[in-house]
């Protein structure tokens, strides 16, 4: 019998993540609800009833990432960032964000200032403060660098899920899928790569407020870990309607094309830190794209899909060459090809 | 990305897909590929679903390290519990031995390290101060590289566990095997730049079985499909060269030296398969001394390839599709791989389990 351990898959967003929590996380808490959206949802966070029928928004979000300095970022935007869109794809104005580090002995004071400079200025962003924060230190080698945690509260008048996709509606992204997830493995070492590609990590609020406004949202999810393949799968098991896209509408760069060919990974499985999908009722399909094209962060939105009932709780991707697959779920982080 | 310069134009596709239709038999056709990059390019693009329902597609023995038989992989588990240093392609790693793989021989404390290249394994000898044993395998498209390595005047330390194939020997032999019934060939782009198409006119040359070389681009594979029916019409089979930008009938000559210089043809085992005459590479008595098995002896009980409930061996052989397999998504999956075709990234049940293969959508 070999003893069962918590491997890297349990943490990749995938398939894999989400048997951990459905079987061993959730069943221990009898309490798991403090609003409309609980625990059990596993949207991007969670909801807290308000008098007077508004919504509390609370996610946290723990960050850890190598390197540090990444091509278009580094851990402090890239926390600030992820905590903030969390609370952004629920609909919700971010009002304020704790800041927690775990710091390894020897850490250059320089490069958490860098850090924390970074996380200010995301703030300042979308209007939005910190409000109280932790410092804890670990001798060497008992943790990598730095890893940071931080919890967001958001406001909304009514927070929207993950899940409520409905037949007919139409799928939009925001932006270019898969720059953040490509420039980290550009950025490893052992591949002896050069490219220009930057992570896209950013924070959304202002541009999804746009979207907010013209009404017709139904559901978002922001694509990060397991990237668009994992957030559109989960998005559909949980409407149970279909998502059909299409492969030639999806929005990505040619260097991330490029790079993903010859690594072996699709860029659909990889993460972004400044993008959502949106899935919006029919009629407000386009006034939508056109709000969201208005802003810089939304300038390659596109409408890349519909809601069917064809083929329950799947994505089926509508291929460049005009062929029909299902997109599944990845399984965990990809490898690339070595042979 | 823009289809029509990556040769996946969707309007030319449709074209093709409906002349496909036009030249289908109306009674069942299996066209059989043998190269995992193929099995890929179908699967992600969904080309099945551009396929009448009386053609099947199916990946033959396309992926190298799923074919390596378990005695061979035996020989390198048995080289590092020597105490060599055993260096290998990642997709090497999980597959089962007979006892072992190489990941657990690993994980039991002995070197086993992966490279991305034979000339990777050069730099690890040059550093090692132990002997280091490059395990070689791969179709002729890796053949050459590891016959240039061991030309060009390598460390003393290092050796070679040879296992590399040769395709168009298998595509012969699986011919033969009871309840093939494979109607045409969708031959190998990448090995065929270096063979030639004239390379396989001496094992199928009288086989009068529908061949076309196929390159990897969506529009490349329906174009190759659409020629092998079109020569299943009209009764006039042939080797067809449907990849001309890059595959020309001599192949590639200065790759084709090297293979002769170092290698010879040998009677070798397939997993799966068996023992088909001619159908892999050994060294030559005269680079004796860079032979592994030569230098090390060996001693090993009998090897078992098979892995119990496992269908690679149907699959392997285009007998059977991965969700024939009763083990196929259940228990058997990329994380906990039961054989070697979910092993390799190349392997059949890998590609339809990471790419949504195992249906075809209308």
């Amino acid at each position: 019998m070999i003893e069962e351990r918590v491997t890297s898959l349990h943490g990749a967003g995938g398939e894999v993540m989400g048997r951990l929590l459905a079987e061993r996380v959730l069943p221990r808490f009898a309490h798991r609800s403090a609003g409309r959206i609980g625990l059990s949802a596993l949207d991007d966070g969670g909801t807290v009833a308000l008098p007077r029928g508004a919504e509390l928004v609370v996610t946290t979000d723990s960050h850890v990432v190598k390197p540090v300095f990444f091509p278009g970022g580094d851990i402090g935007r890239l926390a600030a960032a992820g905590t903030i869109n969390d609370l952004a794809v629920m609909g919700a104005r971010p009002l304020a964000l704790t800041f927690a580090a775990i710091i390894e002995e020897g850490f250059p004071i320089a490069d958490l200032e860098r850090i924390l400079d970074s996380f200010a200025t995301v703030l300042d962003e979308v209007d939005s403060a910190v409000a109280c924060g932790d410092t804890k230190v670990m001798p060497p080698g008992e943790i990598d660098g730095i890893a940071l945690n931080t919890t967001g509260l958001g406001a909304a008048d009514r927070a929207i899920s993950d899940a409520e996709a409905r037949p007919g509606d139409r799928i939009l992204v925001t932006g270019t899928i898969g720059d953040h997830g490509m420039a980290l493995l550009a950025a490893r070492e052992e591949f002896h790569l050069e490219t220009t590609i930057e992570s896209d990590v950013a924070a959304i609020w202002p541009m999804i407020e746009t979207a907010l406004r013209t009404g017709g949202v139904h559901a978002m999810k922001d694509p990060t870990r397991g990237g668009l393949a994992a957030a559109l799968n989960e998005m559909a098991r949980k409407s149970g309607f279909s998502l059909e896209i299409r492969e030639s509408t999806i929005p990505i760069r040619e260097d991330v094309g490029g790079l993903a060919e010859i690594l072996g990974i699709s860029p659909l499985e990889v993460a972004n830190e400044g993008k959502a999908i949106v899935v919006v009722d029919p009629s407000h399909a386009d006034a939508i794209l056109g709000a969201l094209k208005c802003h810089p962060l939304g300038r390659n939105a596109a409408i890349v899909g519909t809601v069917t009932e064809e083929y329950p709780g799947r994505v089926v991707l509508a291929t460049e060459v005009g062929g029909r697959r299902f997109l599944d779920m990845p399984l965990g982080d990809p490898v690339p090809r070595i042979c | 990305m823009n289809g029509a310069l990556r040769f996946a134009d969707p309007k030319r596709a449709r074209a093709l897909a409906d002349a496909i239709g036009t030249l289908a038999p109306t009674e069942p056709f299996k066209i059989v590929h043998v190269c995992g990059t193929h099995e890929m390019a179908i699967t992600r693009g969904g080309l099945r679903s551009f396929l009448p329902e009386t053609v099947d597609l199916l990946e033959g023995p396309g992926c190298p390290v799923c074919v390596t038989p378990a005695a061979d992989i035996d020989a390198a588990v048995a080289i590092a519990q020597i105490g060599a240093i055993v260096c290998t392609f990642g997709d090497m790693m999980r597959v089962p031995g007979s006892r072992q793989s190489l990941d657990e021989a690993r994980a039991e404390g002995h070197d086993v390290r992966t490279v991305l290249s034979a000339a990777d394994a050069v730099d690890v000898a040059r550093r090692a101060d132990r002997e280091v044993v490059f395990f070689a395998v791969g179709f002729e498209t890796t053949a050459p590289m590891t016959a240039a390595v061991l030309l060009d005047d390598p460390p003393g330390n290092l050796s070679a566990l040879v296992s590399h194939k040769q395709i168009p020997q298998a595509m012969a032999a699986l011919l033969d095997l009871p309840d093939s019934r494979i109607g045409g060939y969708l031959a190998p782009g990448h090995v065929s730049t270096i063979i030639g198409t004239r390379a396989y006119e001496a094992w199928l040359g009288d086989r009068r079985i529908p061949t076309a070389v196929g390159g990897f681009e969506p529009l490349d594979i329906l174009y190759a499909i659409a020629l092998i029916l079109r020569q299943h019409r009209d009764r006039s089979p042939k080797i067809e060269n449907a990849y001309p930008r890059a595959v020309d009938a001599d192949g590639n000559a200065a790759a084709l030296r090297l293979i002769n210089e170092v290698f010879e043809s040998a009677d070798t085992r397939w997993r799966g398969i068996g023992t088909i005459p001619a159908s892999g590479y050994r060294l030559r008595a005269s680079f004796a001394a860079l032979d592994a098995r030569e230098r090390f002896s060996i001693e090993l009980p009998p090897p078992r390839d098979e892995v119990p409930g496992c269908r690679c061996p149907d699959v392997l052989t285009a007998r059977a599709v991965p969700s024939d397999c009763p083990l196929f998504s259940a228990e058997c999956t990329p994380l906990t791989p039961v054989g070697p075709c979910m092993v390799g990234s190349e392997g059949a049940c890998s590609i339809w389990f990471r790419y949504g293969g195992g249906r075809t959508l209308p």
